[in-house]
């Protein structure tokens, strides 16, 4: 066994790159995990524009006042705020990625949640398109928006139990500036009690009068206690705003994504294992002499390839949409993005076959390339430091990763960007790896 | 360099021809030239720039400088065996014939694939998975495929290391034959003896320069030893007192 382990070892000794690869594969990937989790700020970062006039910060809700900014300071536990004048600014910010989301309150927020109806109150929130980063912003902000509109309705139930004990006990209440006594039940009771006394006097009627009268105004105010009772369970609502392209819903996203995987690995591991394996038969020293140019040879593989990975992740995708529904309207769109997206990859795939003498060296290569890439391209800006974001986003540009899934995004999901800057995208890589697979034939040849 | 005697009639020269990489110099202004029908072994130590050599003469690699060509009427693709076998494992014999006689273009590729069958023996083997055969066997059909194109020339990177005694027989009576219908054959060995035994002339590379070029015999009178000596040992002694 040992002689065994000495063969392996003097094997490792003299395949450099996969001993490199061994090294520093594990090494990148804690590195990469590592910013991830610690560069990142701990709350997602919202660009906040508050709207509200200094003047009308305070609700009043019957003899109640109601601070917005407590409300307000609520949500804040959760985010990290960035102040911005204008709507315009909450956009940029929104756009250029230094903020994930904006939460805009209209500047006539108090007043709509104090006015008679109690309807109509909302505030805005500003997404950027991208599915993960919505999925990421609306969890928190939906979540501490529940907290703090718990907050607010424990102010209201207070109101309304205010209501209650002027119902029961009698009282005054403000309805639009006028003032209404309230009789109250108890004293009802009392005085129908007084009344049942007297029957067949004169007197009756007479003391009767008042009942009648608080029965009139309790039903009157019955409706009031219903809208108090009603916005104690969402007194405000929140209008979504998705910045750049339409909403894409994290399910069919998430088929985009499924796609974009298998359509990768297929491809690359295919592409660069087919071209990997030239060197490891000794054949490519034949079809070197002029039998197959290089451009040839190459262009061979990539079709290859990327022909067997656009049928598997067609089927792949017609099959998903048994589960997910999916506008078949749209097939054209999705052949067209799985198409060059396979092309993309099947050009990086050569790119890395021509790096390796052996389909192991090559499948090892490629699977080290291709995973973190795709880990890369879902890092949400926002979901880590803005330098590290920026970084992030250069490397994922570089590969067919990222423009393919939102290529695919796009054909699927009628998401942004359109599936013509993608393809664009697509095109220009392909271009790119094309060149450095031809540079690597002819290196290694 | 010691020239012995040159053709008549060459079907290849090689003129001048160098090769650096980076630093080293694998082949230093390497000139000779191979007659119709004549089988030349390219002899010399490790490293000594054979396989380099080879390679541009096939085709594979551009000289830094100097030129190799094949003279007006003996004009075609040189055939090119390399040392390892060059050829997919996971097709059968017949497969693998049929593919390079297609890159080859060769005019009829199914009579062809039958042709070189028959010359190699292996017609009965034609659809065995390649990777199941011996490395005797494989080897035939690595050299099969450079015969496919009917070359005026063809190049052999150390033809028969991986052989046994009998399968290297076998090998130099198909390669006496192909020199016997007008064939050039030009091959690399560090295996003197084996030079000796089949080369009409030999062409000792050391450190990428070509020392000498002529028979056997002219080896042996340039290391003064005995015509009827071992050739191996006037090789050692030739290079020896030229400092290698």
């Amino acid at each position: 066994m040992r002689w065994m382990l000495l063969k392996d070892l003097q094997i490792l000794r003299r395949s450099k790159l996969l001993v490199g690869l061994l090294v520093v594969y594990p090494v990148a990937i804690a590195l990469l995990i590592g910013f991830a989790l610690s560069s990142g700020p701990e709350k997602p970062r919202l660009a906040f524009l508050n709207q509200i006039p200094p003047s009308q910060t305070t609700i009043r809700l019957g003899g109640e006042k109601i601070d917005v900014n407590a409300y307000t300071d609520e949500l804040f536990k959760a985010v990290d705020r960035i102040a911005v004048e204008s709507r315009e600014q909450a956009l940029e910010k929104v756009r250029s990625g230094e903020a994930l989301a904006a939460l805009i309150i209209p500047p006539d927020f108090t007043r709509k949640l104090s006015n008679g109806g109690f309807a109509s109150a909302s505030v805005e929130v500003i997404y950027n398109g991208d599915a993960l980063k919505q999925s990421f912003v609306r969890s928190t902000v939906s979540s501490k928006l529940a907290l703090a509109d718990a907050a607010l309705a424990r102010e209201i139930n207070k109101v309304a139990g205010s209501y209650v004990d002027i119902v029961t006990t009698g009282g005054h209440i403000d309805v639009l500036g006028a003032r209404f006594d309230l009789l109250g039940l108890k004293k009802s009771k009392a005085l129908l009690e007084d009344a049942r006394a007297a029957a067949r006097s004169p007197a009756v009627s007479r003391k009767l009068a008042p009942v009648q009268q608080f029965a009139t105004l309790g039903v009157a105010n019955i409706g009031r206690f219903k809208d108090v009772l009603s916005t104690v369970e969402r007194p405000v609502k929140v209008s979504e705003t998705v910045l750049s392209g339409r909403r894409t819903p994290l399910d069919t996203f998430a088929v985009a994504l499924a796609v974009t995987v298998s359509l990768m690995f297929v491809c690359v591991l295919l592409a660069s294992g087919l071209l990997a394996l030239e060197r490891e038969e000794n054949t490519f020293s034949r079809l070197a002499r002029g039998l197959v140019p290089g451009g040839r040879l190459l262009a061979g593989k990539v079709v290859l390839a990327a022909g067997c990975a656009f049928v598997v992740t067609l089927a792949m995708l017609l099959g998903i949409s048994a589960f997910v529904p999916l506008d078949y309207g749209r097939v054209a769109l999705w052949i067209v993005a799985l198409a060059a997206s396979a092309l993309a990859f099947g050009t990086l795939g050569v790119a890395i076959g021509s790096l390796a003498r052996e389909v192991r060296a090559a499948s090892l290569l490629a699977l080290m390339l291709a995973l973190p890439l795709a880990f890369l391209a879902l890092v949400p800006s926002g979901g880590v430091s803005p330098l590290l974001y920026d970084v992030i986003r250069v490397i994922s540009a570089a590969f067919p990763f990222k423009p393919a899934l939102d290529a695919v995004n796009a054909a699927i999901n009628d998401a942004s960007p359109s599936l013509l800057v993608a393809l664009a995208h697509l095109g220009g890589l392909i271009v790119v790896f094309g060149a450095a697979a031809r540079a690597g034939l002819r290196r290694f040849a | 360099m010691l020239v012995d005697a040159a053709p008549a009639a060459p079907a290849l020269q090689v003129q001048g021809v160098s090769k650096r990489f980076g630093d080293r110099e694998a082949l230093r202004d390497v000139s000779f030239d191979v007659a119709r029908g004549e089988l030349l072994a390219v002899i010399g130590p490790n490293g000594a720039g054979k396989t380099t050599l080879l390679s541009i003469l096939a085709g594979i690699q551009q000289p830094g400088s100097g030129t190799v060509a094949q003279p007006n009427g003996t004009a075609g693709r040189i055939g090119w065996v390399p040392q390892q076998t060059a050829v997919y494992s996971r097709l059968t014999v017949a497969q693998n014939l049929r593919l390079f006689a297609r890159l080859e273009r060769v005019a009829d590729p199914q009579a062809t694939v039958e042709r070189m069958l028959e010359q190699t023996g292996l017609s009965e083997r034609a659809d065995d998975e390649l990777g199941r055969l011996s490395g005797g066997n494989r080897q035939r059909v690595n050299i099969a495929v450079g015969l496919l194109a009917d070359p005026p020339v063809l190049l052999l990177d150390e033809p028969s290391g991986a052989l046994d005694p009998r399968q290297r027989e076998r090998l130099w009576g198909f390669i006496s034959a192909l020199t016997e219908r007008g064939t050039s054959v030009i091959f690399a060995t560090h295996d003197i003896a084996e030079a000796e035994r089949h080369a009409d002339r030999v062409l000792v590379l050391a450190d990428g320069e070509a020392l000498l070029h002529g028979t056997p015999a002219a080896l042996k009178a340039a290391a003064k030893a005995d015509e009827a000596g071992d050739l191996e040992q006037a090789f050692v002694v030739f290079l020896r007192d030229r400092g290698h």
